[in-house]
Parts: C-alpha cells; sequence; structure tokens
C-alpha cells in the first residue's frame, strides 16, 4: 500500500497519510472544513455534523472519515454551505444562546461560525427556549447548560484525559443533555486544572471558570484576532495559494 | 355629568423610549388630569437574577443603547464592592472616568443637536415638517456636523475605553480589561481642541436661548422642588463617584455627603397603577412631598463649584441667574447639560495627558462580600445600582433606580403644568400647543427604556370609561 493518499476536495488535489481522516487530511492542506465537536488532542466522535461533507455524492462527517485513494470531495459548495448553516441555526434556536451578554463571544466556536456562514438573524426557526439550570455550586467552575451544544468534548476529554468520567449524556432525543456524575459539579471530582474544564475543551459558553468572565478586551480576543478557521487557511495563503 | 375629552400624544417624540402623554379635559377645555404614562416595559430586575455577578455590567447596560456605558459603570461599581476592590489602581479608575465623561458627551450632544436643537431654534410652534434633526442639516448645516462629529468623538472614547461604541465589556469587576494606547490617546488629543471650541459654541446656543428668552423660561413649566445628586467630598461637580447630597426648593440642605451605600436609608420607591416607572421619593418628608428631581440641573444647583476652568465659569454665570438659589427652570436643563459637556471635554482633555492611562496595573480583589451598591451620576441623573449574591457567585437580588424614575413626578408636573398654561381654556388645540408639552417632557431628556427595567412589583391596571368620562371596569393584576 501506498504511503500516500491522492483525493481531491473541491478539485483541489490534497494528500493524506493512511488512516487520516478527510479533515486531517485537509488541515495540513489549507482547506477550513467547519467544526464543533472535533477539536485537536480529542478523538473524533462524528455528532455535530457541521463538517459533513459529500464524497463520491454521498454525505459523511469528514472528521470520522478516513482519506481514500481518488476520493472526490465536495465542501465548499452552496448545498454543503446551506446544509451547515441549518445545523448551525437548529443549535442556536435549540438553547438559550445570548452572545450580547455572553463571556465567551469572541472566542466561541459557534458564535464564530455562525459570523463565517453568514447567519446573522434568527430568521428560520422558532425559538425553544428551553428551561435548563445554571449549576455554580463548584468554587471554580460553572455549568450553564443554556449554552451547551453535547459537541461532548468535555466528555471526551474527562474520560479520556483527565480519566475521571465527570461529565457524560443524560436523556434522550431533544432531552438529551450534558450532565455531571453525582448530584452537582461541586460533588464531582473535577478540579479546576482538568483538562475537562480547560478553556478551549468547550466550544461554547458552557462551561466556564469563573470570575474570568470579560477579562480579555474586545479587538483582542480569539477569533476577534483571527476569525474561525483562517489559521487552517493560513497555511495555503503561505503556500501561494497551492497545496 | 360633564363629559371629558382625551387628548393623547402618543408616540411622545424625540425621546428615548417610548410612552405618551394623556391630557384630560372638561367641557371648557380646562386640563383636568394630564399624564406621562411610560408604556414599555423591560423587567430586567428579575432576569438578572440567577446569573453570575461578573455578567452583570455586561447584561444590565442593554437597558440601553443611549447611555449603556452609566449602568455598564454603576453595575461595576457595585460589583467591585462584591469582589472587595475598595480602591482601583489609578489606571483602572481613570479609564472607567473617560469611558464615562466620553458617554455623557456624546449622550448629552445626541440630545441637545438632534433632540432639542429643532425646538430651541425653530421655535416650539414651528412648521413640525421641519423642526426636526433633518431641518437643523437643512438650515444650519455647519451646525449639525458639528452635533454629528462631537458625537462620535465622544463614540470612539467609548471603543477605546470599552472596546466597542455601544454594549462594550471595558469595566469589569475590581479594574478594567483594558488600558489606552499612545496612538488612540495621540488620535484623540488632535481633535481635543476642535472638541472644546464647539462645545463652547453649543453651550453659548443653550446660554443665549434661555437669557434671550428669559420671561418664557422662567414660566415655561417651572415649579418648586427638591434636587439631588452626587458631590464630591469638597462640593465639586464630580460624574463618576462622590457622595449624596439633597436640597430642599430654597436651597437648604435635606442631607449631605451621605455614603451612597446607606441609599436605601434616605430614598424610597412608590408605585402607581397606570405607569410603569416607579415613583422614588425622600423617605424623611414622606411620598407626598418628598419627590425630587435629578440631572444636569439639579446637578448645577447641588454642586458648589466645577473643578475645570471653563466650565467652572459657566457655572458661576448659571448660578447668578438665580442669585445661587436652586434653578427650577425646566428649560434651564439645556443650558446645564451643556455647561456638563464642556466639563467632561475637559476632563477628557485632562486624562489624555496622564500617562497614567498608560499603566498595566488593571486590577484588584480584596475579601468576598455579598452586596454590591454602585451610584453614579448618569447624563440624565443619579444612577442607582443594589445587588445581592449568593455564595455560588449568582445573583439573588437586583434593584435599578434609574435617574428618569427620579423625575417621574417632576415630568408630570411638567407636563400638568404646561397643559394648563398652554391648553387649558383655548377653543382650538394646535400642533403646537401639544408640541409645548413634549418640550417640557423633552428638557429633561428621559430614557423611558431604562426607566422600565422592573417587574414583578408593577401592579399594572387597565381602567375602562364610558363616554361621559366615567369609570366603569377597573382590573388589576401583578406582572
Amino acid at each position: 500500500m501506498s504511503d500516500v493518499i491522492i483525493f481531491k476536495i473541491d478539485g483541489v488535489e490534497v494528500s493524506a497519510k493512511p488512516g487520516q481522516t478527510i479533515m486531517n487530511a485537509a488541515d495540513e492542506a489549507g482547506i477550513y472544513i467547519p467544526r464543533l465537536c472535533d477539536v485537536e488532542g480529542l478523538e473524533p466522535q462524528g455528532s455535530c455534523r457541521v463538517c459533513t461533507v459529500k464524497v463520491n455524492g454521498r454525505t459523511a462527517a469528514a472528521c470520522t472519515q478516513p482519506a481514500a485513494p481518488g476520493m472526490v470531495v465536495e465542501n465548499d459548495t452552496l448545498e454543503i454551505r446551506n446544509c451547515r448553516r441549518d445545523i448551525v441555526r437548529m443549535l442556536f434556536h435549540e438553547g438559550n444562546h445570548l452572545c450580547p451578554c455572553c463571556e465567551a463571544s469572541g472566542r466561541c466556536e459557534l458564535q464564530a461560525l455562525g459570523y463565517r456562514l453568514g447567519i446573522l438573524q434568527p430568521d428560520k426557526y422558532p425559538y425553544l427556549q428551553p428551561v435548563r439550570p445554571v449549576d455554580a455550586s463548584h468554587p471554580d467552575i460553572m455549568l450553564d447548560t443554556n449554552r451547551c451544544i453535547r459537541c461532548g468534548r468535555c466528555i471526551r476529554a474527562s474520560r479520556h484525559l483527565d480519566h475521571k468520567n465527570v461529565f457524560g449524556y443524560i436523556g434522550r432525543g431533544i432531552y438529551k443533555q450534558v450532565g455531571v456524575n453525582g448530584k452537582n459539579l461541586a460533588q464531582t471530582d473535577v478540579h479546576v486544572d482538568d483538562h475537562a474544564v480547560a478553556p478551549g475543551i468547550c466550544p461554547v459558553g458552557c462551561i466556564i471558570q469563573k470570575r474570568r468572565g470579560f477579562y480579555d478586551p474586545v479587538g483582542q480576543r480569539k477569533f476577534d484576532v483571527n476569525p474561525i478557521g483562517t489559521e487552517i487557511e493560513k497555511h495555503l495563503k503561505d503556500a501561494g495559494g497551492k497545496k | 355629568m360633564a363629559k371629558t375629552r382625551v387628548i393623547e400624544i402618543e408616540p411622545i417624540t424625540r425621546v428615548e423610549g417610548h410612552g405618551k402623554v394623556t391630557i384630560h379635559l372638561d367641557d371648557h377645555n380646562n386640563v383636568r388630569e394630564a399624564r406621562l404614562h411610560v408604556v414599555e416595559f423591560r423587567g430586567f430586575e428579575r432576569f438578572i437574577c440567577g446569573r453570575p455577578y461578573w455578567e452583570v455590567p455586561v447584561i444590565v447596560q442593554r437597558l440601553c443603547g443611549i447611555c449603556p456605558v452609566s449602568h455598564h459603570l454603576a453595575a461595576s461599581k457595585a460589583m467591585d464592592m462584591i469582589v472587595g476592590a475598595k480602591k482601583l489602581t489609578p489606571t483602572a479608575e481613570k479609564m472607567r472616568r473617560l469611558m464615562h465623561y466620553g458617554q455623557i458627551m456624546q449622550s448629552h450632544v445626541l440630545h441637545f443637536f438632534h433632540l432639542a436643537s429643532p425646538d430651541l431654534l425653530f421655535g416650539f410652534d414651528s412648521d413640525p415638517e421641519s423642526r426636526n434633526v433633518i431641518g437643523v442639516i437643512d438650515k444650519m448645516p455647519e451646525l449639525a456636523v458639528q452635533g454629528v462629529m462631537m458625537r462620535k468623538f465622544g463614540q470612539e472614547i467609548i471603543k477605546a475605553t470599552a472596546g466597542k461604541k455601544i454594549h462594550g465589556t471595558g469595566a469589569v469587576p475590581g479594574g478594567v480589561n483594558k488600558n489606552l494606547s499612545i496612538a488612540e490617546r495621540d488620535g484623540f488629543l488632535r481633535d481635543i481642541g476642535k472638541m472644546k471650541k464647539w462645545a463652547h459654541g453649543a453651550l453659548d446656543i443653550a446660554r443665549k436661548y434661555s437669557l434671550d428668552n428669559l420671561m418664557a423660561v422662567q414660566a415655561f413649566a417651572v415649579f418648586n422642588s427638591s434636587h439631588l445628586s452626587l458631590v464630591r467630598e469638597d462640593g465639586a461637580l464630580d460624574l463618576y463617584h462622590g457622595n449624596l447630597r439633597a436640597l430642599d426648593a430654597g436651597g437648604n440642605i435635606i442631607f449631605d455627603q451621605v455614603d451612597y451605600r446607606r441609599f436605601n436609608d434616605y430614598l424610597m420607591e412608590e408605585v402607581k397603577p397606570w405607569s410603569y416607572m416607579k415613583f422614588p421619593f425622600i423617605k424623611s418628608r414622606g411620598h407626598i412631598d418628598g419627590w425630587y428631581r435629578v440631572g444636569p440641573l439639579s446637578r448645577m444647583n447641588t454642586i458648589g463649584f466645577i473643578d475645570t476652568p471653563e466650565a467652572g465659569k459657566a457655572l458661576a454665570e448659571f448660578k447668578n441667574l438665580t442669585r445661587g438659589m436652586p434653578n427650577h427652570m425646566s428649560l434651564a436643563y439645556h443650558w446645564a447639560r451643556m455647561i456638563e459637556t464642556l466639563h467632561c471635554v475637559e476632563k477628557i482633555e485632562e486624562l489624555l495627558n496622564d500617562p497614567d492611562l498608560q499603566g498595566t496595573d488593571l486590577m484588584v480583589k480584596g475579601e468576598r462580600a455579598g452586596e454590591g451598591i454602585g451610584v453614579i451620576e448618569a447624563p440624565r441623573g443619579t444612577l442607582f445600582h443594589h445587588y445581592k449574591v449568593d455564595e455560588n457567585d449568582l445573583v439573588t437580588f437586583c434593584n435599578l433606580i434609574v435617574s428618569t424614575t427620579h423625575n417621574n413626578e417632576a415630568m408630570n408636573r411638567a407636563v400638568k403644568k404646561v397643559a394648563q398654561d398652554h391648553i387649558s381654556g383655548k377653543p382650538k388645540i394646535t400642533e403646537g400647543m401639544l408640541n409645548h408639552v413634549e418640550v417640557a417632557v423633552r428638557a429633561y431628556d428621559p430614557c423611558l427604556s431604562c426607566a422600565t427595567h422592573a417587574i414583578g412589583k408593577m401592579p399594572l391596571a387597565i381602567e375602562l370609561y364610558d363616554a361621559d368620562g366615567n369609570l366603569i371596569d377597573r382590573n388589576s393584576q401583578y406582572l
């Protein structure tokens, strides 16, 4: 078997190593495929479907689909962009995402994707406005599931990096939530230094470290400086637009 | 039975928020009752509960799009108490002051040039088609541009200190999250001379209007009242911090140098069934006689002096008009507002030349507390924020007394007085007469959006009258 897999994304030839996913190969090639449940350092789970691409005409999650020789991948097409917009819209409408007063604004991946995908106002679906509690019982960490998108990043980080199982899913269907392994956060063995609660694991403002809100000035926040995806796309620009 | 005719002015134009005035006339067109109703409804005091305290300065500023900085800073001051920050670093306090002066400047300029100037420049009875900001642009383009550029300057100051022109995040519990860069400072210093010149020009317009029309100004919506504001320990104007002082109509001290954290010992609020706005009053005087005014006019009455030279001179002339006694003329709010605008420009210049703004020591913390009170002089008057926070850092109680709320009784009196003076007994009621009523409300620069933040305490009443003005049904429920 060859050490290099050659396939195409939107007509651009991309190379991948055996076992690499479409997303890994795209990242290395400077092609950004939007994502929410996938993050570097954790096993992909393919649940948010924001990274949906078409592979040889059929939809697949780019974060879990291995690259294969000769594959034809559609990523930045009108159909796929519309599909992603709808998924991201539904995430906004399903929870209580009040960006104007959320401390995650400017570093929130959901908000950043909303901007990138051109979702500037709630114009398609009704808000479900669920009533969800805030768990502020822990002295240093707060869990605000109003903002949870059930990406499972905290669950995987707690299980595989911290070996603790602090977080897990509870409920089914639209009632599915992230819960904690205890009566509340204070009764778990979570610690502020755990990977599961580290900045960058929760893509939104669901898990936050207390008393640090709004420390980053507007204009200097993560996505103020580099809008989402641009750090990956920078590789492509640095290579003169070809990879 | 005599029939009552009701005139509604709805919406009141050129004010912030939604309100209406009702004027009840009898058979002879005499005014029986006139009221300002605030018909919008917000509810911030309730839904802030359950949120973490560090979110509060960012959430509550959404009360308003005109002076959100006031709420941002009042809440931040309250949260300073929560985090035990007894004294901010020089950089933090000066950055907050700069933000505050920038916003008062832009808010006052917005009101004077965009909302009030058409009345003052063209007359209360002038053609309504051109009695607006478009008319000012058309007839006095240079002046209109000055208004726009001054407002822009104030907004840019806010952006440089809070991150955004509207609804920024610069103040955090215990300090600020940024300092002022040299480049930002130099940009403002380039324009400050022009701003000062234009502030003088606007002050001249307001001063001249009052002096040239003294008879009318002394008669229009004039009534005795107490006045309240923060003052510095030495009695100077201080828009960011100070102690409470209240004067009665004759200029006698009701209370002075009261630590604002004890405001509950001195002030109370009353609710009435026909408005979403509460009616605050001075406890010692009771709810009938204890009402008072706040805002630029009241500040000019309560303070002893202004510590910036040019605004200081302007204050002396203002006080001379009433020989040092409290000025009770509603239209004098405009003059007072422009004195403050000049003061803010002078303060901004002073701060821009202060190297502390480039300091890097931005936050302090101390012993955690469960209750915080922040008070500030907002453009429209004294603003109180009071919170309680539980051991898990969540807000359990919130009470806001905003500037416009303090002026509630005064605005109602102004409406009634002007209606009686200009409408009562007239055979025909013209648009110009009704605009007189609006002019009276407008003088207070009310922010009706800010003033209707409460929920859970306001019994809204629906009253049904027959054609003869008889009350035939009344329904009331607590929202």
